[in-house]
C-alpha cells in the first residue's frame, strides 16, 4: 500500500526546511562558488575577462597592502582573543564567587556588548582623543607629561583597538563561560578539598578542564569575528595612520564598493576563507587533545 | 556537612570576598566610564565638553541637545527605516528559522544530519566569501538602493545561529504532545501553528531579540546597499553626523550616538532574562 508523497512525514520535512535550502543555495552555496570564479576574473560591474591567476599573483607577489593588512589583522588577533577570552574568563570566575547582586554586576558588565559597532566606534574616537580624551587625561593626571597619541600615532593606533576591543569581554562569551562554572558540580571541588587541593590547584584541575568545551567555542568563534573587524576601522581611522589600522576586511571592502575590482576583492575574500579554514581545521584537528566532554563515552 | 570554619579561614573568608567585590565594582566602574561620558558629553555644550578635568555634571544643562540631534540631519527618517528594515527582517528571520528547525527537529527524511552540519557549519563562514556575488546578484535584480537586500534574505532561513537554538528549543518539547494533536486531526503545519510556536515562546523571544539588535546595529549591509539620503538607516546616518558635525558639534553627535543605544540597551533590560539563557543555549554545545 503505497502512500502518497504529501502523506509522508519526510515529506514534510523537506517541506519546512525548504526556506533555509533556498536560501543556502541562494545566498551560501552559489555565492561562494560565484566568488571562487570572480577571483579568476576581473570584473568592474560592467566588463567581465577571465585573467587565470592573476589576481592571487599579484595579491602575494605585489600587493604591500594586502600583507600590511593581513600583518594588521593577525597581530590585532594574537593579542584581542587571548587577552579577550582570559578577560571573559577572569570577570567570569569573579562573579562566580556567589557575589550578592549578580544581576546587577552581570549588567554593567555586559551593556558595553550591547552597544552598537557605530555608537562605540565614536565613543571610542574620543575616549583616545589625544588632547580631550578621558584616556590621557587620566594618564596626564597620573603623572604621564607625554601619553601616546593612539589613533595618530601608527605604533599605537593598533594597540588602542586591542584596547578597546576588550570593552566587550563581560559580553556572551562571558556569559558562556559563567553558565559553564554554574554547570560545575559542588562535589568535584569538595572531593579536591578532602585531597587537600588549594584554591590554585581546584582552579587548575577542576575548573579549567571542565570548562575547555566553552574555552574551544569562544576561541574558534572569536578568531573568525576578529579576522573580519571592519566598522570600528572604518569609522575611527579609515585605516590609518599610515595603514597602521588597515584591516583586512576594510581593505577588502575598499578594492570591491570604492575600487569596482570585483575579481580582486573575490581572491582576497576567498584567501581569508582558506585561512580562517585552516585555522578552524587545525583547533577541531587538536580539540581531542585538550577540550573535555562529559558524557564522551556515552 | 562544612566543618566549622577554622579561626584562619574565618579571617580568609571575609578578606576575600572584600578583595572580589572591590574588583567587582572597581571593574564595573571603568567599564562604565565610556558610556557615562557619552551621556554627560550629551547635555554639555561646545564650550565644556572639553574642560579639563572632566566635568561629569553638565553646568549649563543642555538637553535640547537631543532635539537638536534629532531635527538637524532627516534622523527621523533614519530611524523610521531602521525600523522598518528591522521589524520586516526580524519577521522574516524568527518565522522561517521557525520554521526550518521544526522540520530538523521532528522529522526524519534522508540526508538530515549533513543538512544540519550544513546549517552549523554556516556559522563558520566569513560573510566576505559571499558578499560580493550576493552584491552583483541585487545589483542584476536593479534592488541595490532599496531594502530588499537587507530584509529579503531574512525569509530564506534566518540564520545558522537562530535555527540552531530554536531546534534545540524545540527538541525539549514532548513529542507526545504532536502525537495527541495528530489523532485530533492536525495537519503537520497545525502541529507547528497550535504546538509548537506557542510553547516555544521564550525560545521564541530570545531569538526575537538577537534578530532585532542585530539588524538595528548593522552597519556593513547598509553601508553596501543604501545610498540616496532618504534610505539610510540609523547607523550609516550617525556617520554622515560624524562628517559634518563630529569636529565641531560633540554634544550633538554624542546625543545622536545615545538615541542609537537606547533603544538597544532597553530591550535587553526588558528581555534579559530569556537574552542571557539565549546565549548560555548556544554556547553549551556548539
Amino acid at each position: 500500500m503505497a502512500t502518497r508523497l504529501w502523506q509522508r512525514p519526510a515529506f514534510w520535512g523537506f517541506l519546512f526546511i525548504t526556506p533555509w535550502l533556498l536560501g543556502y543555495l541562494t545566498f551560501t552555496i552559489g555565492p561562494m562558488l560565484g566568488s571562487l570564479a570572480l577571483s579568476f576574473c576581473r570584473y568592474d560591474l560592467a566588463n567581465l575577462a577571465f585573467v587565470g591567476g592573476a589576481n592571487y599573483a599579484r595579491l602575494f607577489a605585489k600587493d604591500a597592502l594586502f600583507w600590511k593588512s593581513l600583518w594588521n589583522t593577525a597581530t590585532y588577533t594574537l593579542f584581542a582573543v587571548p587577552l579577550g577570552l582570559t578577560g571573559s574568563l577572569f570577570l567570569a570566575v569573579l562573579l562566580n564567587q556567589k557575589v550578592k547582586g549578580l544581576a546587577l554586576y552581570r549588567t554593567l558588565y555586559y551593556i558595553p556588548s550591547l552597544v552598537p559597532a557605530v555608537a562605540t566606534a565614536l565613543l571610542w574616537n574620543w575616549v583616545f582623543n589625544a588632547n580631550f580624551g578621558i584616556l590621557n587625561n587620566s594618564l596626564r593626571s597620573v603623572g604621564m607629561a607625554h601619553p601616546p597619541a593612539w589613533l595618530q600615532d601608527p605604533n599605537w593606533a593598533l594597540p588602542a583597538f586591542i584596547i578597546m576591543s576588550l570593552w566587550g569581554i563581560g559580553g556572551g562569551r562571558m556569559i558562556i563561560f559563567l553558565a559553564g562554572l554554574q554547570g560545575i558540580p559542588d562535589s568535584y571541588y569538595e572531593a579536591a578539598e578532602i585531597d587537600g587541593a588549594g584554591s590554585a590547584a581546584k582552579f587548575v584541575h577542576i575548573t579549567l578542564p571542565m570548562l575547555t568545551p566553552m574555552i574551544f567555542f569562544n576561541m574558534v568563534l572569536g578568531i573568525i569575528g576578529s579576522f573580519q573587524v571592519f566598522t570600528a576601522a572604518y569609522i575611527m581611522t579609515a585605516g590609518g595612520p599610515a595603514n597602521a589600522t588597515l584591516f583586512y576586511v576594510l581593505y577588502l571592502f575598499r578594492q570591491a564598493f570604492e575600487e569596482f575590482r570585483m575579481g580582486y576583492a573575490s581572491a582576497m575574500a576567498w584567501v581569508l576563507f582558506l585561512i580562517l579554514l585552516a585555522f578552524t581545521g587545525i583547533q577541531f584537528s587538536q580539540a581531542k587533545k585538550w577540550v573535555y566532554y562529559e558524557g564522551e563515552l556515552r | 556537612m562544612r566543618e566549622a570554619p577554622t579561626a584562619e579561614r574565618g579571617l580568609r573568608r571575609p578578606l576575600k570576598s572584600a578583595l572580589v567585590y572591590a574588583a567587582l565594582t572597581g571593574g564595573a566602574v571603568l567599564f562604565s566610564i565610556p558610556l557615562l561620558w557619552c551621556v554627560s558629553a550629551a547635555f554639555k555644550d561646545v564650550q565644556t565638553v572639553f574642560r579639563v578635568p572632566i566635568q561629569w555634571m553638565p553646568r549649563p544643562w543642555h538637553p535640547e541637545n537631543f532635539r537638536d540631534a534629532w531635527t538637524v540631519l532627516p534622523f527621523p527618517i533614519f530611524v523610521v527605516n531602521t525600523l522598518i528594515v528591522t521589524c520586516f527582517a526580524v519577521v522574516g528571520q524568527v518565522l522561517s528559522a521557525s520554521l526550518v528547525a521544526y522540520g530538523f527537529a521532528r522529522f526524519h527524511f534522508p540526508g538530515r544530519r549533513v543538512l544540519f552540519m550544513l546549517v552549523l557549519s554556516a556559522m563558520l563562514l566569513p560573510a566576505q566569501v559571499t558578499m560580493i556575488p550576493v552584491f552583483i546578484l541585487w545589483q542584476k535584480l536593479g534592488l541595490v538602493d532599496t531594502f530588499a537586500p537587507l530584509v529579503i534574505p531574512a525569509y530564506l532561513g534566518g540564520g545558522a545561529f537562530t535555527i540552531f537554538l530554536l531546534r534545540q528549543f524545540y527538541l525539549t518539547i514532548p513529542r507526545e504532545l504532536d502525537e495527541a494533536a495528530m489523532i485530533d486531526g492536525c495537519s503537520y503545519f497545525g502541529i507547528w501553528r497550535h504546538i509548537i510556536l506557542p510553547l516555544s515562546r521564550p525560545a521564541l523571544i530570545t531569538v526575537l531579540l538577537f534578530s532585532f539588535m542585530a539588524h538595528w546595529d548593522d552597519f556593513m549591509g547598509p553601508l553596501i546597499y543604501l545610498h540616496s539620503q532618504e534610505k539610510l538607516t540609523v547607523s550609516i546616518g550617525l556617520r554622515l553626523f560624524q562628517d559634518q558635525y563630529g569636529q565641531t558639534n560633540l554634544p550633538l553627535l554624542m546625543a545622536a550616538s545615545m538615541l542609537h543605544i537606547a533603544p538597544v540597551v532597553i530591550i535587553f533590560l526588558i528581555g534579559q532574562r530569556y537574552f542571557i539563557k539565549g546565549i548560555v543555549m548556544t554556547g553549551l554545545k556548539g
